[in-house]
């Protein structure tokens, strides 16, 4: 795992927390959508909140495609989990909404999920098709010559 | 009634969004290493493998299908049963399909990571 690799795992949760709340802001803005009037769900990404929103939802989505292109799902969705952290200090310290003791327990059990995950390897190795899955390399090594 | 309703979409949603991760996943792996290929053939290569490959397609359509059952498991259920009992669901579903089907080392690590990310989620709704 190179820094860079950190830098786009770092990227999907950074890009889908504040991409959430932003539409979520924005929507509240707009108030709620009548089915009657099926135009105004058209008209909403023309708010700038939920226009930025859709835009970092996009680039949240860029970064995942490019994680899953090097890692496994397993790896990356508990690693990538560092969203709803975020999410939960943002609203905190930005939106200074009161968080209970469940909540700050749900953060450590999230925090130590990502601490397991990330001290594995990113992704199963796939054998060579040329070589014996039996034999690996220490124990090709381990053979007496 | 509303009730049964909301678990019916709650299994929906786990079942779309985790046949949805599996496909992109599989997609992803096929198209290659992203960083890699962006070098060598540019972002447009990249994109256009990304759009042609069938699993790609079929995994978006299935993020779909998960996110107008929310939509609708929003509107039959409290936001506070819906959410988080999809969302640390489809923690444990992904971890059992990608064993199964795309072949991953699914150690007690990586298990243990999906049990304890799923119950924190479940904290944070409450």
């Amino acid at each position: 795992m190179t820094f860079r690799k950190y830098l786009v795992l770092f990227g999907v949760s950074a890009f889908a927390a504040t991409g959430d709340s932003l539409i979520s802001r924005g929507m509240k803005q707009v108030g709620s959508i009548s089915l009657h009037h099926l135009a105004d769900i058209v008209l909403v990404v023309l708010h700038p909140q939920i226009a930025l929103g859709i835009a970092l939802l996009l680039a949240f989505f860029a970064c995942y495609m490019t994680a899953l292109s090097w890692a496994d799902l397993t790896y990356v969705l508990p690693a990538t989990s560092v969203s709803y952290i975020l999410l939960t200090l943002l609203a905190k310290f930005y939106l200074h909404e009161t968080v209970s003791l469940n909540r700050w327990i749900g953060i450590l059990l999230i925090s130590a999920g990502v601490g397991f995950v990330t001290q594995g390897p990113a992704l199963t190795p796939v054998p060579h098709p040329s070589e014996p899955e039996c034999v690996s390399a220490a124990s090709r090594e381990s053979v007496p010559q | 009634m509303s009730q049964l309703h909301a678990w019916g979409a709650v299994v929906v949603i786990v079942l779309a969004s985790t046949v949805g991760d599996v496909l992109l996943s599989r997609a992803m792996k096929q198209v290659g290493d992203v960083g890699k290929l962006r070098r060598q053939a540019g972002v447009l290569a990249v994109i256009g493998r990304t759009l042609r490959n069938s699993s790609f397609v079929l995994g978006v359509t299935a993020m779909a299908v998960a996110f107008y059952s929310l939509l609708f498991g929003l509107s039959w259920g409290d936001v506070s049963l819906v959410v988080p009992a999809s969302t640390s669901l489809t923690f444990v579903t992904n971890a059992v399909a990608a064993h199964f089907f795309l072949h991953e080392k699914v150690d007690h690590r990586r298990w243990l990571a999906a049990l304890l990310v799923g119950g924190g989620v479940i904290l944070l709704a409450l």
